[in-house]
């Protein structure tokens, strides 16, 4: 049985929706944790925790670079390139560099071994303290392809203290940026907003984690009184809620002020420690039905 | 001298398409033997880099000048560096642009904007 060193994702169909309330204050509740902000284009968990002793590692990939000399212009590695990064000037290939997706199949593929790598940097990991909490932080320069390495790097074993729950704040959507977030995720959670079109985007991440074969259930946040098209849609499913968070004036100032509810209002400390238990009963409930995991 | 347009349609009296990279066909129009031949534009189904892939095909058919309405900034590069000149389209047919290039009627175009990147409106 697997309980103190699980890696809880916390991903939603769209942004918005409570990704990041539910993981600060879940890691913030826990004893020790470490929460990990996988949403690199707009990382925001760091508002919240405004973690010290930061240090930064700066995350690059490799890209082709065209080495002329060997160069005989048989054009393999332009008419490869399915990102279409490479073009042929005047018989030479020419590296779109923004365009490149660092599959690396040009410097395979070329006979006369004319090209090379270099290294681009895409962006920086951030590490840092807030209290009981280890702040992870992944940033990727505006404008680059994929923010894929960057996650790699937040989530690579070594790194992790194997004894400290996890908490992955997972980017918006469904597309492969998420999927390399949740791939080594003992367990999701899915946050999910009381309308229409929050049942559609719930499905979205809903048939996601289905195919990853995730253990999952779905957090109501936004509540109101009256009928709750996402709780319709998990009751139908059969998909376990794991809790409800109000729509509430108070909760809403203090995450608009970038303050982390639990540690500032005892009210809301019992509304996530109580989601926080129900979470890791689930968790061992289904580490011991599937033991693989 | 060879020169391409991308169209909507194969036909000279159809429309220039208002994209360049993902336009579904191009015409190439030889000005001097009158004659014309139309190419499916593989790069109107690419993930990313539409128009660098639509320039190679223009720059590899020996084209030396472009007519269309609008060119991103990737796609200009390909062109200049292969000595490609970009001229602005304009509206109405293909052959009312073919006929405006003849008369030398046709400016530069001189914008070019940035990827769209599964933005475009």
């Amino acid at each position: 049985m697997k309980s103190k060193g699980v890696k809880i994702a916390i991903l939603s169909g769209k942004g918005g929706t409570g990704k990041t309330l539910v993981s600060v204050n879940l890691a913030s509740i826990a004893e020790r944790s470490v929460y990990i902000d996988c949403d690199v284009e707009e990382p925001n968990g760091h508002l919240f925790f405004k973690p010290e002793k930061v240090w930064e590692e700066i995350i690059s990939v490799k890209i082709p670079f065209i080495n002329e000399s060997l160069c005989n212009g048989c054009r393999k590695c332009v008419d490869f390139c399915k990102f279409n990064a490479l073009a042929f000037i005047k018989n030479k290939p020419y590296v779109f560099e923004e365009v490149c997706h660092s599959c690396g199949g040009c410097m395979l593929l070329c006979p006369e071994k004319a090209i090379g790598e270099q290294e681009k940097p895409i962006g920086k990991v951030q590490k840092g303290v807030s209290g009981n909490v280890s702040v992870h932080t992944g940033i990727m320069n505006t404008g680059e392809a994929s923010g894929i390495p960057i996650i790699k790097n937040l989530l690579s074993e070594s790194i992790l203290v194997k004894e400290l729950p996890v908490f992955v704040d997972c980017p918006p959507g469904s597309a492969c940026i998420v999927m390399e977030s949740i791939k080594d995720a003992d367990y999701c959670i899915l946050v999910a907003e009381p309308t229409v079109f929050g049942v559609h985007n719930l499905n979205m991440v809903y048939d996601l984690v289905r195919l990853f074969k995730k253990p999952h259930g779905v957090v109501l946040n936004k509540c109101l009184d009256g009928e709750n098209p996402a709780e319709t849609f998990c009751t139908e499913n059969s998909i376990p809620i794991l809790g409800r968070i109000p729509f509430d004036r108070e909760l809403g100032t203090l995450n608009s002020d970038a303050k982390i509810a639990a540690r500032e209002n005892e009210k809301f400390w019992i509304l996530f420690a109580s989601l926080l238990e129900t979470v890791m009963k689930e968790v061992r409930h289904e580490t011991t039905v599937n033991p693989q995991r | 001298m060879k020169i391409a347009i991308p169209v909507d349609e194969q036909n000279l009296e159809s429309g220039v398409c208002p994209s360049f990279g993902r336009a579904p066909y191009f015409l190439f129009y030889n000005t001097d033997t009158k004659e014309s031949y139309y190419l499916d534009n593989s790069a109107v189904a690419s993930q990313g880099g539409a128009g660098i892939r639509a320039a190679q095909v223009i720059a590899d058919h020996g084209v030396k000048a472009l007519l269309t309405p609008r060119c991103g900034e990737n796609a200009e590069e390909v062109l200049r560096k292969s000595e490609v000149l970009i001229y602005k389209s304009i509206p109405g047919t293909v052959q009312q642009n073919i006929d405006a290039f003849a008369a030398e009627q046709l400016i530069l175009l001189s914008d070019f904007h940035p990827g769209f990147h599964g933005h475009e409106k």
